[in-house]
Formats: C-alpha cells, sequence, structure tokens
C-alpha cells in the first residue's frame, strides 16, 4: 500500500485538474450558448436567400448558372471539411474525419480524385497524413466567426466548379441536434439542386438592374456562402456542447477517483495509527 | 390602399431589420432608389451605401450596407446585405495581425498552411487595409 505522504500529494493534483475541467466546462456551457444564438442569427439570411432564388427560378430566365450545370462525368470531387481548432471535445472531430474519409473513400474506389479545403486547425493537423490534394485552407478563426473570413477559402473551390476542374462539391460539418448529440453531416454544395416545390401562385416578373446574370451570380456566390458559413457557425456550437459534455463526464471521473483515492488514504491513516498504538502497547509490556 | 410594406434586411451573420414601413431608399447599382409600396418588382445589386428607412410616426432610421442584394415586390422588400456590419467591425490591429500570420506562414513552407491559400489571405488583408483607410479619409 502507497504511503500517506504519496496519497495526499495524488488527491491534491486530481483536484487541481478537476478545478480545470470544472472552469473548462463552465466557459464551455457560456460559450455554447452564444454560439447557439449566433447559430440561430444566421438562419433568416439562408431562408429569406432561399425565398429570392426560387422566386428567380420561377421567374425563368434564359441563363443558367454554372453552379446549376451538372457535370455528368465525376472525374474530382471537392470537400470541404470543417473542424474545430482546439481539442478536448471528446469525439467530435475524430467523428468528423471519419464520415469525411467514408464519403472520399466511396469516391476514390471509383477512381475519382479529392480536392480537400480544410477549415480548422484540427482538420488541417490530420489531413496532412492523409491522401488528398488541400486546395486551401484557414484556421483559427475564433468564437466570433466572421463570414469573410471564409469567402476567399470558399471560392476556391467556387472557382473551380465555374472552370469544371472539380464535378461536385461536398460539405462535412456537425448537425447540432442537441447538447448531447452532435451528428457528422456531408451534403451536397454544388450542382445547386433546383426548388421544385415552390408554390407558381408568386410568380412576379422581376426587371433586373443591371441584368439577370450578374444578379444570379452575386446571388449563387453569396448562398453557397452563407451555406458553409452557417456549417461553420453550427460546428462551433457542436464543439462547445462537446467540450461541455467530455469536461463533465472528465470532472466526475476526478471525483470519482477523489473518493477512491480518499478511501485508501483513510485506511492507510488508520492503519498506521493502530500499528503506532500496538507498538506503545508492546513496548509497555516487554518493560 | 396599403401604405406601408415590409421590409426585411438580413446579413448573413445576423437579422438587422425587420418591419412595417413606409419608405425604403437604397443605393443600388445603376443609381439610388427610392422604394414605396407597389413598386414594380424588381432585383438589384447594390452598392456600399446608406439605407434609409421611413417608418410612420417614427424617425428614419439609417443603416449601412456594404454591398449585397435588393429584392422589391408589391409589398415585401428584402435587403440580403451581407457586409452590413463587416465595414464597421473591420478592426484594423487585427487585420494586420491577419496579415503578418500570413506573411509568416508563407515563409514557413514545411508548416501544415498552403501557400497559396495563405497568399490570396495576405491579397485580402491588404485589400481590406486600403478600405479601412479610404473609409478614414471619407470620415475626414
Amino acid at each position: 500500500m502507497a504511503g500517506e505522504k504519496e496519497i495526499r500529494t495524488q488527491i491534491a493534483s486530481i483536484k487541481n485538474t478537476q478545478k480545470i475541467t470544472k472552469a473548462m466546462e463552465m466557459v464551455a456551457a457560456s460559450k455554447m450558448r452564444k454560439a447557439q444564438d449566433r447559430m440561430r442569427a444566421t438562419r433568416p439570411y439562408a431562408h429569406k436567400m432561399l425565398n429570392v432564388i426560387g422566386h428567380l427560378a420561377n421567374a425563368s430566365t434564359e441563363y443558367s448558372h454554372p453552379f446549376l450545370i451538372e457535370h455528368p462525368e465525376v472525374k474530382r470531387v471537392g470537400f470541404i471539411i470543417v473542424s474545430s481548432d482546439r481539442g478536448l471535445c471528446g469525439g467530435l472531430n475524430t467523428n468528423t474525419f471519419k464520415a469525411a474519409l467514408k464519403a472520399m473513400q466511396e469516391w476514390q474506389q471509383q477512381n475519382v480524385e479529392i480536392d480537400l479545403c480544410l477549415i480548422g486547425a484540427k482538420g488541417t493537423a490530420f489531413f496532412k497524413r492523409f491522401s488528398g490534394n488541400v486546395v486551401s485552407q484557414v484556421s483559427h478563426l475564433g468564437d466570433t466567426i466572421h463570414i469573410s473570413e471564409l469567402i476567399g477559402t470558399v471560392k476556391v473551390m467556387l472557382d473551380a466548379y465555374s472552370d469544371c476542374k472539380i464535378d461536385r462539391l461536398f460539405l462535412v460539418e456537425n448537425e447540432f441536434i442537441n447538447t448531447m448529440i452532435q451528428q457528422p453531416k456531408v451534403t451536397t454544395l454544388l450542382p445547386l439542386a433546383p426548388e421544385e416545390n415552390q408554390d407558381l401562385k408568386h410568380h412576379w416578373d422581376y426587371i433586373y438592374e443591371p441584368d439577370a446574370r450578374t444578379v444570379l451570380d452575386k446571388l449563387l456566390t453569396r448562398y453557397i456562402e452563407s451555406i458553409v458559413y452557417q456549417g461553420v457557425v453550427e460546428n462551433a456550437a457542436c464543439e462547445m456542447a462537446a467540450r461541455m459534455v467530455a469536461m463533465k463526464s472528465a470532472s466526475d471521473n476526478a471525483g470519482d477517483l477523489i473518493s477512491e483515492l480518499q478511501l485508501v488514504y483513510n485506511k492507510a491513516r488508520q492503519a498506521s495509527i493502530t500499528q503506532e498504538i500496538s507498538e506503545i502497547v508492546g513496548g509497555a509490556a516487554a518493560v | 390602399m396599403a401604405t406601408t410594406m415590409h421590409l426585411d434586411v438580413v446579413s448573413a451573420e445576423k437579422e438587422l431589420f425587420s418591419g412595417s414601413i413606409s419608405a425604403v431608399f437604397a443605393p443600388a447599382v445603376m443609381g439610388d432608389l427610392g422604394i414605396y409600396p407597389r413598386h414594380t418588382p424588381l432585383v438589384t445589386s447594390l452598392r456600399p451605401g446608406e439605407l434609409k428607412i421611413e417608418i410612420e410616426g417614427e424617425e428614419d432610421q439609417y443603416l449601412y450596407v456594404s454591398g449585397g442584394i435588393l429584392e422589391i415586390q408589391p409589398h415585401v422588400v428584402t435587403v440580403l446585405s451581407d457586409t452590413a456590419i463587416r465595414a464597421e467591425d473591420l478592426d484594423e490591429a487585427k487585420v494586420l495581425e491577419a496579415k503578418q500570420r500570413a506573411e509568416d506562414a508563407i515563409k514557413d513552407q514545411k508548416g501544415d498552411f498552403d501557400a497559396a491559400a495563405a497568399q490570396a489571405d495576405l491579397i485580402r488583408v491588404a485589400e481590406q487595409l486600403r478600405m479601412i483607410e479610404k473609409m478614414r479619409k471619407i470620415r475626414r
């Protein structure tokens, strides 16, 4: 049995760790709330944008945007993979990468090459070791993510699609279901599926300024950007939720360890006292 | 006849305005637009400028937009302003820092950073700096 002093130091050190994990848990909880608010705040934009795009599709312009054209032959696909910048958030990133790798493998089996766009430091570190051509990367976005930081990174992929260098574009990120559950999700960004379910009673003959082409170009680029931005914000909320849960279980485990060690410590202390008494008694009897 | 219409101003990061208004003035690429209810349907892109919102019985509201898209239906006007807050929030120190970071990443070729992306970052940051300086001159 370990000595009393060793156990005491061990308990103290676990208590320190527990303090840290508790603090991290609380920080993650408050950040998660903010991230969720931010996530909600991005929804009206995408919603309004979908409305406008739907109206425009109904207004039937002759111009067909490159994003709407489906490339018949798939030779190269693009993946935008969203991950967190920091670790200690449970299996969040690992699950994302697993989902991404699975999707990538399916394409690789069909001899399709893959371009990667990585958002977040963890993804960069992970995919450096894997096959796949990393064409753009951004990391260290912080807690308040601005869309301006993503535009360049996403544009690399959008341009590649317009130039027919890639034939599909996917987004891999985590879906925030609730605080306990986050699920990796692979969505197809390009080609954009045309909106079929729009009711035709809202039919307007728009005037386009300067012309339909320019407006549609701007609109669709922004739409894709906003989807990626939403994904990044949602992933941030997931990260905080996952970290909160991971830190909570770490604190709980530390608590269990401490109580176990406390028991061992008490036993050791009692044993040494008993031993001391019996030594004294033995000594007195000998005299 | 309705004398009000609905206006939504949204940016990618949040909703900026939503409510009933009597008129809105927007800086469109082909010239400023004054929009009253029952305007003809129109879609246009916006240039950087001020959005003036008139509400009956209230003071006029001003919003800064640095680009975006305006959609008009007879009783619903939507402004998709992706950068409305961006210009205001441009923090010069942060921009300089980002520039430095991008430069460092180019030097550090063996790092996990893509050189092309870093170069692109650098160009973008320089662009932002130019914009800040421009805005400063206007303010003076």
